[in-house]
């Protein structure tokens, strides 16, 4: 599906917005690259800002693409960056200790570019997976990377209205790191707390916003403590003590045993979010429903949005409409 | 029923104290463990009269800790704080043990063959009935007995030995007494102890603690019953009362 | 001696207008201010230390007491304080003892620590109909868990946990022995402690048989006088606190005077009646940190690793190393006591001077264990000068997972911090074991007073997270995002990791 009807959806719901921020992510628009890393990058200024992250590259792997993301002028939006895409070959020798060295190369790069503020910004990471996001209105931002020219098989879309921090391109949703994206609709009121909780095991919160802990949380609980994405959610959302005291024994003690290991992981405060990595969409909600969320289906289709109206817009046909309850993950697997 | 016996080689001390604890628990009476070599905590809070627990080679520290009971026998030496808070039973070390020996007993006995190390007996206290005893057939080093509270305290220096030789003996005691063959040096005496020559009468009422001892570990009862004896008690119940004045 | 009188620290009056001649403070003032005589009262103002139990019990209203009727020429350097302890060691050469916290007017940081509330952006929840959750586990919590997904689409826990402590509310009451208080005040703290769902510190006293029925609300303390500690004691309890240290006297020990040691203390102490109780300044079986492994495993073989074990230490200048050494240990909680917490009778050099203040050393903690990744082997439990339900959101904020409160407690018995608790006379049959006083404390009373304290402040907790948008406890702890500096400096600003009101 290429990025025209994603644009279309997204645009219908510009009331949601401030004009300060939107992207989009395409899973599946690089096959040619898939095997590498895309390091989708924002550079304050290509002359100064460009060198000294390729040397950097240059020591943990090896470049074996590079080019500027093309982009297209719009009077609606400011060009505060020149956005670079490179292909990348982490080289896993330089992590021995590591189980799995190449993610772990990439995660701190990340975490390392993005902390030091160098004019540089490394806003997507996964493979055969590119974000595309700037300062501006849904349709303004996909005019500019001109989202129909990508075909992907799953797409997220976010239109922000900043209120923590301001609208700055690195802070327009989605939010990625590795194959994980994620968008959000609300305010973390935990994020303080989930904040330094995912920082003692070696991330950093460098997007000053509480989406990106979202990512990182993820990351932490499916790909390195082995979670599925339903119990990941569960930690994230946790039924109330006095739903687990009623429970079976046995439910009761996988229940408390979630909270007690990942209490400082519950996410509390008004949220809908949607997580993806390349095979998999989850949506979910806090735990008391405080953001709207809507999924439905069309043939092996899974949508989800904050309005129906706005899955309406790519496809009128779609089926099961619902309201998925307080926590409950909705998930789609993509099945290859 | 017969003894039972552990092979404890290279067996962690959770483990190894668990099968103690099973065993007891299932009524047995005499178990050895053989192979014993660093493992702490053992008879840790075992109860029992009738229970003997013999452990061939070193144990590790707070061996008998908060026992309350059963004896144990230990053929080698014993390391930090046997008898830890033991509440009743009887430990015997044939060897010697290292610092704090006895630490805050409150009941039952430990007999240590040959030396102790540092603060033995410290904090040592009575109660009702329970009077710890600790005996020791060498020589114990400084800052023994010190805020003993009761209970009683014997170094014999069998084989000439001094029975202490270090400072402090005794500090801050209120209670019990401290019993050493010959006299101390006063330099050893710690603040708040005196010293006093042991009287017949008194040494008549340890004689069977002391037959106890040397029938235990076979020694010669002759110089034991025929020494000299000297106790350092309490010069007061309220050692540091005068320290303090109320605001 | 040539110092003469000082004058009067309070001055009682009688207004006899108003006094009906009931004699109620005569009967109950146990310090000796009233007096009969002929058809009037006499008051020796000189006896009073302002514990109020005359004014309190006075039908009419008739008594007034004044605090410092008469004072020293004003001095911002040379206080009456400060005079009267040189004027008290001319005399007597010795150590000054004093009762209650730190008494120096520090600067207190949680009344320079404000809270957060949503407005718009996010929504504050509504306690009155949506669930709040301030259940609190305390003990050693997995790092990660490891799950078995099943074919039948089972997930089945294969992470063992460590034995926690569930309390309803994140609000304990902390050690208090008997023996530094009655028996009766003893009973009504557990007796509100079980029936609220937390818990209570037995303190370093040993357990009254009289307390049995409450056990399972009850954590044994083990301190370096082992005092009623054996194997059954350690048994009976919910839990097992290892006490190194304390906040109104750290690095020394504590002298229970044999005069307080009666038939009844001497019992549940496991010491003769009349002696001393002498709590030494370390353990003598722990001079280092291994050493303190050693005791935590070994009460934990003691009772079959069914208990959890708390260490306790006073708030120092390194207490977040400490308390990492302490997470590694074994150790399931630490209780970091600040330099406002309460004593029976502490040095007053000690009480004034020594330690630092509990938000301090709480954040410095959680940051530490964080930073080194351990955060969720140890339970943080903060202790020392929690005033009401605010201090203890924002101790929480900082980090903690749980409160001990002491003197609050008192209060909600009638306390009035008059701070002569060493004088063993408190009229309120608190700090006291004399029968008569004691009986003034009804157990059932007080209990009730107590609960409703707790209670009282745990329902103004269930506001405060609610009104910051929080509805699981877990959320708001360690979320110094939800706290602001007002007035507060830089540095202290790091340590707390706060921003300053208006960032």
């Amino acid at each position: 599906m290429d990025g025209s009807k994603i644009r279309e959806a997204l645009a219908s719901m510009d009331e949601r917005g401030s004009g300060e921020g939107s992207g989009y992510v395409a899973y599946g628009i690089y096959p040619d690259y898939k095997e590498y890393y895309a390091l989708h990058v924002f550079f304050d200024n290509i002359r100064e800002h460009k060198v000294p992250l390729e040397d950097l590259l240059e020591k943990w792997g090896m470049i074996i693409h590079d080019e500027q993301i093309k982009t297209y002028e719009q009077p609606g939006l400011r060009k505060v960056h020149t956005p670079w895409r490179y292909f990348f070959r982490p080289n896993p020798s330089m992590m021995p200790k590591s189980t799995s060295p190449e993610e772990d190369i990439i995660t701190s790069l990340v975490m390392k570019v993005n902390s030091e503020r160098n004019g540089a910004l490394i806003f997507s990471s996964g493979k055969n997976l590119g974000v595309f996001k700037a300062a501006g209105w849904p349709e303004d931002v996909a005019n500019f990377y001109r989202i129909q020219d990508y075909k992907g098989y799953l797409w997220l879309a976010h239109n922000r209205y900043p209120t923590n921090t301001a609208g700055w391109w690195g802070g327009a949703h989605p939010f990625n790191l590795l194959n994980w994206s994620v968008v959000h609709n609300g305010e973390i009121t935990s994020y303080g707390t989930n904040r330094r909780y995912i920082e003692s095991f070696g991330y950093k919160c460098t997007m000053h916003t509480d989406t990106e802990v979202v990512a990182y949380l993820i990351d932490l609980l499916v790909r390195k403590h082995g979670l599925s994405e339903e119990m990941a959610v569960r930690a994230f959302a946790p039924p109330f003590w006095d739903e687990i005291d009623r429970m079976q024994k046995k439910d009761q003690e996988l229940n408390r045993a979630l909270r007690l290991a990942y209490g400082p992981a519950l996410m509390n405060g008004p949220f809908a979010i949607c997580v993806a990595k390349e095979n998999l969409l989850c949506g979910f909600t806090d735990r008391i429903k405080l953001r709207p969320l809507v999924a439905a289906e069309s043939g092996d289709r899974l949508f989800i949005s904050s309005e129906e109206a706005a899955i309406r817009r790519i496809d009128d046909d779609v089926t099961n409409i619902r309201m998925p309850g307080a926590g409950e993950p909705v998930i789609g697997r993509l099945y290859a | 029923m017969g003894e039972v016996r552990i092979n404890a080689k290279d067996m962690p001390y959770q483990v190894l104290n668990q099968r103690v604890r099973a065993l007891v628990a299932s009524g047995e009476k005499d178990i050895i463990l053989d192979n014993v070599l660093g493992q702490r905590f053992i008879g840790d809070g075992i109860r029992g009269d009738d229970v003997t627990i013999t452990v061939n080679g070193v144990p590790g520290g707070d061996l008998a800790m908060f026992m309350s009971g059963p004896t144990v026998i230990v053929h080698g030496n014993a390391d930090h704080a046997p008898g830890n808070t033991m509440d009743n039973g009887k430990v015997v070390i044939h060897g010697s043990a290292g610092d704090a020996v006895a630490h805050s007993m409150r009941g039952g006995r430990v007999y240590v063959r040959d030396n102790i190390g540092y603060r033995g007996g410290i904090n040592m206290k009575e109660y009702q009935t329970k009077r710890p005893i600790l005996v020791v057939g060498g020589s114990a080093r400084a800052f023994l007995g010190e805020y003993m509270a009761g209970g009683l305290v014997i170094v014999l220096g069998t084989d000439g030995v001094a029975p202490v030789s270090g400072r402090g003996v005794g500090s801050g005691i209120h209670g019990g007494e401290i019993i050493v063959r010959g006299r101390i040096d006063n330099t050893c005496l710690g603040g708040g102890a005196e010293q006093k020559k042991l009287t017949e009468d008194e040494k008549k009422a340890i004689r069977p603690i002391l037959e106890d001892f040397v029938r235990t570990f076979t020694i010669d009862p002759d110089p034991v019953f025929s020494a000299e004896y000297s106790k350092i008690v309490p010069a007061s119940k309220r050692p540091f009362a005068s320290k303090y004045t109320w605001e | 001696m040539s110092i003469g009188s000082t004058p009067l620290k309070y001055r009682v009056k009688i207004d006899t207008e108003r006094c009906m001649q009931c004699k109620r403070c005569i009967e109950n003032c146990s310090y000796g201010v009233f007096r009969e005589e002929g058809d009037g009262i006499q008051i020796q103002s000189r006896n009073c230390v302002a514990c109020h139990r005359c004014l309190a019990f006075c039908p009419r209203d008739a008594i007034e007491i004044e605090e410092k009727p008469g004072d020293y020429r004003s001095h911002p350097v040379w206080t009456r304080e400060a005079r009267e302890a040189i004027f008290n060691q001319a005399k007597t050469g010795k150590i000054v003892l004093a009762g209650m916290g730190n008494a120096l007017p520090y600067p207190i940081i949680f009344d320079r620590l404000l809270l957060d509330a949503c407005q718009v952006t996010n929504p504050s929840i509504d306690p009155l109909r949506e669930p709040m959750e301030l259940r609190t586990y305390i003990g050693k919590k997995p790092s990660s868990l490891d799950l078995r997904h099943l074919e039948n689409g089972d997930v089945q826990l294969c992470t063992k946990l460590s034995p926690n402590l569930q309390i309803e509310t994140p609000v304990m009451i902390g050690h208090m022995s008997y023996g530094a208080i009655s028996l009766n005040a003893q009973t009504a703290l557990v007796k509100a402690a079980s029936r609220i769902g937390t818990f209570m510190g037995t303190g370093e006293g040993g357990l009254h048989e009289s307390l049995y029925p409450y056990q399972d609300h009850m954590i044994v303390q083990v301190a370096s006088g082992r005092f009623g500690v054996d194997i059954n004691y350690l048994e009976r309890g919910a839990a097992i606190e290892i006490k190194i240290g304390q906040g109104a006297k750290p690095g020394i020990g504590g002298h229970l005077p044999g005069d307080k040691v009666c038939a009844d203390i001497s019992c549940t102490r496991m010491i003769p009646e009349g002696s001393d109780a002498i709590s030494p300044a370390p353990h003598h079986d722990i001079y280092s940190i291994e050493d303190l492994k050693q005791l935590v495993r070994g009460l934990k073989e003691a009772t079959e690793w069914k208990k959890p074990v708390f260490v306790k230490i006073a708030a120092v200048h390194n207490s977040a190393a400490i308390a990492a050494g302490i997470a590694r240990s074994g150790a399931d909680a630490v209780v970091v006591d600040g330099f406002r917490g309460g004593s029976g009778a502490t040095p007053r050099v000690f009480r004034d001077h020594v330690g630092i203040p509990v938000e301090a050393a709480v954040a410095s903690v959680d940051a530490k264990l964080r930073q080194q990744g351990i955060r969720n082997e140890v339970s943080i439990i903060a202790s020392g000068g929690i005033r009401e339900s605010a201090d203890v959101a924002k101790i929480i904020c900082l980090g903690a997972d749980a409160v001990y409160i002491g003197t609050s407690a008192l209060i909600a018995m009638g306390c009035r911090v008059c701070g002569t608790c060493y004088r063993g006379t408190c009229a309120w049959g608190i700090a006291t074991q004399k029968p008569e006083l004691v009986a003034r404390l009804d157990p059932e009373v007080n209990a009730v007073q107590v609960e409703n304290l707790i209670h009282g402040w745990t329902l103004e907790l269930a506001e405060l997270m609610g009104a910051a948008g929080i509805n699981s406890i877990e959320s708001l702890r360690g979320n110094r995002d939800r706290l602001r500096g007002y007035m507060l400096d830089e540095g202290l600003m790091n340590v707390l990791d706060v921003k300053t009101v208006g960032a």
